[in-house]
């Protein structure tokens, strides 16, 4: 079972470079846990107390997972993963 | 990427056109803020292709660009190699400097966020503010603006 997850910018301090990474796990929040056992502080980017940060937006195969079922989304082989901040301000 | 150093090295460097283009959407959705993107080729930062975005947040003080239209968009730059060079957004009631929560939020630090005040001459003619910026690590940095 392997999904790859797409890393912006931002983040790619994070994965050496890596504009992606392969990852396993049954739903988002395994996934996101994966992934940062491989590049620890990634899980801190994404997370606030064990929730999705407001401000960083995370697509399964190009629907937003607030659509979805956020954390708990079910992910299959093959799946892609993209994270993409927010552009937002006041 | 070009790395930018030095105290007096960082400009942005932009046509008429595309900062016509950019006032012109400040004006128009006044008194809401108006946000938006320049995409240029990844490395280039030349800020070509002018992409007015919808302020999904439609409010006077703040924006936020529709999350699948930001998915879209970042997967056509992908496509087209490109990489968003300017990140732009209006103050329609303050000057045209970055608030706590543009900082709070800024992700790019390779970008230049350009930032248009419409709070003289709302959708009117006449005169409006526009300056760049460098925000890196919570730090804002104010650049020259060259029009070519």
């Amino acid at each position: 079972m392997s999904v790859t997850v797409e890393i912006p910018t931002v983040l790619r301090g994070l994965t050496d470079g890596q504009r992606a990474v392969s990852a396993s796990g049954e739903n988002l929040a395994a996934v996101i846990s994966d992934v940062d056992a491989k590049h620890n502080g990634f899980a801190d980017r994404l997370l606030d107390s064990g929730q999705l940060r407001r401000f960083i937006n995370i697509y399964v195969n190009d629907e937003d997972v607030r659509f979805l079922q956020g954390l708990d989304t079910p992910l299959a082989d093959g799946d892609v993963v993209t994270v993409l901040p927010a552009v937002a301000g006041g | 990427m070009l790395l930018m150093t030095g105290e007096n090295s960082i400009r942005l460097t932009v046509s008429r056109s595309v900062v016509d283009q950019m006032v012109a959407h400040a004006k128009r959705d006044h008194p809401d803020e108006a946000c938006g993107v320049v995409a240029g080729p990844e490395g280039s930062d030349t800020p070509e292709r002018f992409v007015p975005m919808v302020n999904a947040a439609r409010s006077m003080t703040f924006y936020e660009f529709d999350s699948l239209d930001l998915l879209r968009l970042y997967r056509e730059m992908n496509r087209r190699g490109e990489e968003p060079v300017i990140l732009y957004h209006s103050h329609t009631a303050t000057e045209a400097y970055p608030s706590q929560t543009d900082i709070a939020y800024a992700n790019e630090p390779h970008a230049h966020y350009v930032l248009i005040s419409t709070r003289e001459c709302g959708s009117a003619d006449g005169p409006v503010e526009l300056r760049s910026f460098r925000i890196m690590d919570g730090e804002v940095t104010e650049e020259d603006v060259e029009i070519t």
